[in-house]
């Protein structure tokens, strides 16, 4: 017989001791892999979440954090808004002089190229406007763009999906300028389909209830991004929206055309002068202009640039990974809890065993020979309540991958590890056998004579 | 005296043991015993008079203060502790007086358990063999609480002999069977001994056990620890 089977008939033996002590080690590693995992899609959805497709976001002058946290994750207030204009530094000077003719304002606006123009060539700037809320969900002006531009999934090269319906339009005959387009989590907690009204409210979501309603015409597949939580509607109707337009100071240079009487007599698309953007989602054509630009807005006097997963970073580095770093150290110590445990269910066994200890000892087995068993039988525990407690972590986080993913948009599976993982069985083994080495330390002790007398 | 392959010899050996007031207590003190290839002895005395002391030192369970123990043409006082037990496990087999068959394995694994320890690895079919001599073979897989007492000692004979010794030494192995086991089981160890060709040391303190013996000795004739000394 190998050691192996020695001490696996002895695991055995001792079925109801072995099973709790293994049960107790699993919990801990089941309570430590839980932990990594959750460690582990935490980080992947906050890193994935803060890259869908554009480099930069630009707001006001204030907290890069604050502003990647409202303008990303639609999370926290936003700090203020930026005139229309310096949205308008991103395109070039033929954009600039039709957003002038569309809208009206001063017609020197289109005289000259934007600021940052050069910057994004061959990328996008999309507008963001936010304030409203549709219940407890942000409602988030923006432009048509943003379904076309934008991409998510783990290689960022998936376009938004509609589960029913269709992205809005910057105007339509039926709807005009009241189109929106719901995350999946807002259309499926608040139940609203295609062809719906929703009214956003002003301020919060207790806010007072703007008169004027957005017609549901599109509901979004789940993305996993902060997406799924957003009423996303037409920027030229939250524009219309009471107490949405910037007042005007009478100094301003405004030419308008008549354009807009012909599609919708009742409803006139603000002018230049005022219209405010919350922020905007900048991609550059070319990456390697994108920290010059950063640099150029960041000099200015009005505008920030934050690169969102750079400010990610910084909240993991700074409150999230600290805390989940507490939170494994705490588990990790229950884990050594139990390894006590195994010490303890094996060392209280060794009183009633020191008789079969002295008995092969008797029959030839040499002191390193029983040392070895009981080592061999802490391994076993190791072995056991290690694979266990990792099957019952997984097969937790298996049961909940599809509100995981929902929620996160991280997908799991039975088999999806963190590097951490790989260290866990290792270590467990480690703890194993040093919380074996007393009892076997008694047994390479243990007087043959006197026991096998006894 | 020559030594002779299979045979034993123990020269003057002293084993003395701590006093827990101090001092020390001798408690063997054995000139000469031998026992020669194949021969079958009975060693009665009273209890405490120290018969399984020297059974632990023929088996090198202990260490003799002096003296010299050979046993198989091997000084096992010149072997260290790894080279005691790699001796006892390949040439002595041992029978106790409550069997100490281990609870965790079936009978056919106790018996294996007398072979693993040793060089050679006689694999299951022997440990069969030696179920079906002791008449076993139908409670191999049994473990030792789903046997008589009888039947747990014929498998610690069975484990004894496992690991093919060339000495079987056997510590009252009748004390806790009941008479007509007891006779069973005296039979199949003498016969088991001449099968192996086997000597044997078994030690008693029952005559009816000692005189199935064609050699006796008694442990007063052969210890002289606790002799009155001269005046």
């Amino acid at each position: 017989m190998s050691l192996i089977q020695i001490a696996w008939r002895n695991f055995c033996h001792r079925s109801l001791s072995s099973f709790l002590t293994t049960l107790s080690l699993a919990l801990g590693v089941g309570l430590v892999v839980l932990v990594l995992s959750v460690f582990g899609i935490v980080t992947e959805a906050f890193s994935r979440n803060a890259s869908v497709g554009y480099n930069l976001v630009v707001g006001p002058k204030g907290s890069a954090l604050q502003l990647t946290l409202n303008s990303v994750y639609y999370l926290s207030q936003p700090i203020e808004n930026l005139p229309f204009t310096e949205y308008m530094e991103f395109f070039d000077a033929a954009d600039r002089a039709e957003m002038v003719r569309k809208y009206g304002g001063d017609p020197a606006l289109g005289e000259r190229d934007g600021e940052y123009a050069a910057f994004i060539a061959g990328g996008y700037a999309i507008p963001l406007a936010l304030g409203d809320y549709v219940g407890e969900f942000r409602a988030v002006g923006t432009t048509p763009d943003f379904f076309e531009n934008l991409r998510h999934g783990p290689n960022v090269d998936e376009k938004f999906r509609f589960k029913e319906g269709r992205a809005f339009k910057g105007y339509s005959d039926e709807n005009s300028y009241f189109e929106a387009v719901l995350g999946s989590r807002v259309a499926s907690e608040m139940d609203v389909h295609v062809g719906q009204m929703f009214y956003p409210t002003h301020g919060d979501p207790e806010g007072q209830g703007h008169g004027q309603g957005f017609a549901v015409v599109g509901i979004l597949e789940p993305t996993g991004t902060p997406n799924d939580r957003a009423a996303f509607v037409n920027l030229e109707g939250f524009y219309l929206l009471e107490n949405h337009s910037k007042p005007l100071t009478g100094d301003e240079t405004i030419v308008e055309n008549d354009d807009w009487k012909s599609r919708d007599p009742d409803h006139k698309p603000l002018t230049i002068p005022e219209r405010e953007v919350t922020s905007i989602l900048i991609r550059n054509g070319n990456l390697m202009f994108a920290p010059g630009m950063q640099n150029k807005i960041n000099e200015g006097l009005q505008s920030q640039a934050a690169a969102p997963v750079g400010e990610i970073a910084k909240l993991m580095t700074a409150i999230v990974g600290p805390l989940l770093k507490a939170l494994l150290a705490i588990t990790l110590i229950t884990c050594v809890v139990a390894a006590v445990g195994v010490l303890v269910a094996i060392y209280n066994s060794m009183n009633d065993r020191r008789r079969d200890i002295a008995v092969m000892r008797a029959l030839g087995a040499r002191r390193e020979t029983v040392t070895t068993i009981i080592l061999a039988e802490s391994l076993i525990i190791a072995l056991i309540g290690g694979l266990c407690g990792w099957f019952l972590a997984h097969f937790a986080i298996l049961a909940a991958s599809g509100y995981i993913e929902e929620q996160t948009g991280v997908q799991v599976t039975l088999f999806t590890t963190s590097s951490y993982e790989l260290a866990i069985l290792p270590l467990v083994i480690a703890l194993a056998l040093l919380a074996g080495f007393l009892p076997a330390w008694s047994a390479y002790r243990t007087d043959v004579g006197s026991n096998l007398a006894a | 005296m020559n030594g002779t392959p299979n045979t034993l010899q123990v020269v003057d050996v002293v084993k003395t043991f701590d006093q827990p007031g101090g001092g020390r207590l001798k408690v063997l003190d054995v000139p000469q015993f031998e026992i020669a290839a194949g021969e079958q002895v009975a060693l009665i005395g009273e209890s405490g008079g120290g018969k399984t002391t020297l059974l632990h030192l023929i088996a090198g369970l202990l260490t003799p203060d002096r003296g010299s123990i050979r046993l198989a043409g091997t000084e096992l006082t010149s072997l260290s502790e790894q080279g005691r037990d790699r001796f006892r496990a390949s040439t002595i087999g041992y029978v106790f007086q409550t069997f100490n068959l281990l609870p965790a394995f079936t009978a056919v694994e106790n018996v294996r358990l007398g072979m693993t320890f040793g060089h050679g690895h006689h694999g299951s079919s022997r440990a069969f063999e030696l179920l079906d001599r002791v008449g076993l073979a139908d409670r191999a897989h049994y473990r030792p609480s789903q046997l008589s007492v009888g039947q747990q000692q014929r498998v610690a004979i069975a484990r004894a002999l496992a690991g093919k010794p060339k000495l079987l030494l056997a510590d009252e192995p009748t004390a806790n069977v009941d008479p007509v086991s007891a006779e069973s089981v005296l039979d199949l160890i003498q016969q088991s001994c001449v099968d192996e060709h086997l000597a044997m040391l078994m030690v008693t303190h029952s005559m009816d056990v000692a005189k199935r013996f064609e050699r006796v000795d008694s442990l007063e004739q052969i210890n002289h620890a606790f002799a009155p000394t001269p005046s």
